[in-house]
């Protein structure tokens, strides 16, 4: 999934300083822009394309769902490899799987897919877990969020 | 600090809230008014948007507006999801020495799943590279010191989906 595009110096700018902070006014672009010493045209182009080359996945609010009485719940499973691509098509089709990710580890840990469900209430997390188990015949390990220490998911452009 | 186990309904969202969260949860649209196209697609003004949106921001409700990387492409291709296992009596305190560290992105206590899963402290650590990740993890192995019992680090190999939050399930 990576995308090799370059970025300028103005694409890390914008990058950089724009994970938080975009303005709530009449014309948000133009005070983006004014900030980033650009035009509101340069500004709305380049976004466009960094959505385009998924150098950004998304522009917009970024929701915690807890705060609207919602759930964001980490979860496992263990899937064969014989059956890696159809139990992929499976899990991503349901909408409340926000992120997913096939991960590995030098001790061969129990868990090769890691996903993350966002929903309306802890009870339709659950429902869809069960539908995710049931459709696949896989058991999926849940990892509820017991205490949360710190989240920041800003990182300085690297690139 | 504490994350509460959220089990209730979606009791601060109004219906105008909900209908704001679902036409934005996709993105902001790129046109000079984005907020102003956003008040004629839902039958609201342009300054009702505005407030709530403002207040959804001071609620928590919004955690920011801006952009969100795709960490690869900004140049973290090493994605390490570090776990531990320390005494449950210590995990408040090491959970917070780990959370301070300033390349962990998130740190969290979840429950063990024994036996596949004796850890109980997840903390997320990006890199260029694995060695960088590796190196940051060492790190973290050293200030936990023989309070960890065991400890493990799962790479990322792929992304197979990363769209975020999607509620009013119509897309």
């Amino acid at each position: 999934m990576p995308e090799a595009i370059s970025l300028d110096a103005v694409d890390r700018a914008i990058i950089g300083q724009l994970q938080g902070g975009f303005p709530i006014c009449p014309h948000p672009y133009a005070v983006a822009a004014a900030g980033l010493g650009i035009s509101q045209e340069d500004l709305l182009a380049r976004l466009q394309r960094l959505l385009e080359a998924r150098v950004l996945t998304r522009f917009g609010p970024l929701f915690q769902v807890e705060r609207m009485g919602g759930v964001f719940l980490l979860a496992a499973m263990h899937v064969p490899p014989t059956r890696w691509s159809e139990v992929v098509d499976l899990v991503n089709s349901f909408p409340e799987v926000a992120h997913n990710y096939q991960r590995e580890s030098a001790q061969q840990c129990a868990f090769n897919m890691w996903f993350v469900l966002a929903g309306e209430s802890a009870a339709a997390v659950a429902a869809t877990i069960r539908r995710i188990e049931e459709a696949s015949g896989l058991p999926v390990c849940a990892f509820p969020k017991l205490q949360e220490f710190f989240v920041d998911m800003r990182l300085p452009v690297r690139v | 600090m504490r994350a509460p186990a959220a089990a209730e309904a979606n009791s601060s969202l109004d219906a105008v809230d909900r209908a704001l969260v679902i036409a934005t949860q996709g993105g902001l649209p790129l046109v000079p008014q984005p907020y102003e196209r956003l008040a004629e697609a839902l039958g609201y003004s342009a300054e009702e948007v505005m407030r709530r949106l403002q207040s959804l921001l001071e609620r928590g409700i919004i955690r920011r507006i801006g952009v969100v990387p795709n960490h690869y492409a900004i140049g973290y291709t090493a994605n390490g999801m570090s776990v531990w296992d320390v005494p449950d009596e210590q995990i408040d305190e090491f959970g917070g020495k780990v959370g301070a560290l300033d390349f962990v992105t998130h740190c969290y206590q979840r429950p063990r799943r024994l036996p596949d899963w004796p850890y109980n402290l997840f903390a997320m650590v990006h890199g260029s590279s694995r060695g960088e990740v590796l190196a940051k993890v060492a790190i973290i192995a050293n200030l936990l010191g023989s309070a960890c019992r065991a400890h493990d680090v799962l790479f990322s190999t792929r992304i197979l989906k990363k769209t975020g939050l999607r509620i009013g399930g119509s897309d």
